[in-house]
């Protein structure tokens, strides 16, 4: 049956990016989490929610999408979370941090010279930080490849 | 192919965009321009104008104009160079309050330069460059397959199978 992977990120290139890593779970049994109910297409025949969207400049809704992502987390009980960021990303594996879930955060493609501020606090609780760009890579931060 | 499509993301407003493609839509009266305007304050007057399209829509509107014009965004970027689309676009700065940090600068300077990519200085360059593109639009961005590099995902699968 493979892992329960949930795959979440925020609208836009997070998504988009998200997205192009399809092949890295398939054959398991991956769910998938963002803001805009149209991009579904995107993500296959695969269980899809949404959740309300949240960033550092709206910073006051995010108990109302933590509150959503907390019951994704809870129907999905992923073993693995994916994220493409951005900040829901970071709330998702905070939130199941506590349970022992594994998580890979993927730094957008468009932090091109410095780590994202999510990104950068993401190495405080995801397993794995990884950068797609090869400069950016360091001990703990590591470069696997790119979306592009 | 026709027209020109503008979207200037959905995060934060990008007024500066939709206000120098609105008043280029004004100069060129004969050329469709419809501007996605995201969450700004400017409604624009010349352009046709939408806040936001279904993904598919979208798609459709990059897939089908003869020019796209953007803010500097991956979103944008990688969709054009899905469609093979030529894209012109204008980075948000963080201190005309266009997004939190100076990221699409970044961007501009280390993917801006790809084949069939184009970024304007300002609104009078972006206005320029879009006039230059609609009578010649050059190459279009060299294809991608539609995944990321195998690579790639194969560690991410290496990764969630640990």
């Amino acid at each position: 049956m493979g892992k329960r992977v949930l795959a979440i990120a925020s609208g836009g290139g997070h998504f988009i990016q998200l997205m192009r890593l399809q092949p890295a779970w398939a054959g398991h049994q991956v769910s998938v989490a963002t803001v805009d109910p149209s991009t579904r297409s995107l993500a296959g025949d695969v269980p899809f929610h949404t959740f309300r969207d949240v960033s550092r400049a709206d910073w006051w809704r995010i108990p109302a999408a933590a509150l959503d992502i907390a019951r994704i987390l809870i129907a999905v009980r992923p073993q693995v979370i994916i994220t493409t960021g951005a900040l829901p990303g970071l709330i998702a594996v905070a939130l199941a941090r506590p349970f022992g879930v594994k998580s890979l955060w993927v730094d957008s493609i468009a932090n091109s010279e410095v780590l994202s501020g999510s990104g950068g606090q993401a190495g405080r609780v995801c397993s794995q930080v990884v950068t797609q760009w090869p400069h950016l890579a360091d001990g703990r931060v590591e470069h696997w490849g790119s979306v592009l | 192919m026709n027209g020109v499509f503008v979207s200037v993301g959905s995060m934060m407003p990008f007024d500066r965009l939709t206000r120098a493609m609105d008043e280029w839509a004004a100069a060129n009266p004969d050329v469709a321009v419809e501007i996605q305007i995201g969450k700004g304050a400017h409604e624009p007057r010349h352009a046709r104008w939408v806040r936001k399209l279904p993904l598919a829509d979208y798609q459709a509107r990059v897939q089908g104009c003869a020019l796209f014009v953007a803010h500097c965004g991956m979103g944008s970027i990688i969709s054009a160079i899905e469609a093979g689309k030529p894209i012109l676009m204008l980075p948000r700065l963080a201190d005309q309050g266009e997004h939190n940090n100076d990221h699409q600068l970044a961007t501009a300077r280390n993917i801006g330069v790809r084949p069939g990519l184009h970024v304007a200085v300002d609104a009078d360059d972006l206005k320029r460059r879009a006039s230059a593109l609609l009578a010649d639009a050059g190459g279009a961005p060299a294809p991608i397959s539609r995944f990321a590099d195998p690579a790639f995902t194969a560690r991410i699968r290496a990764f969630i199978e640990s």
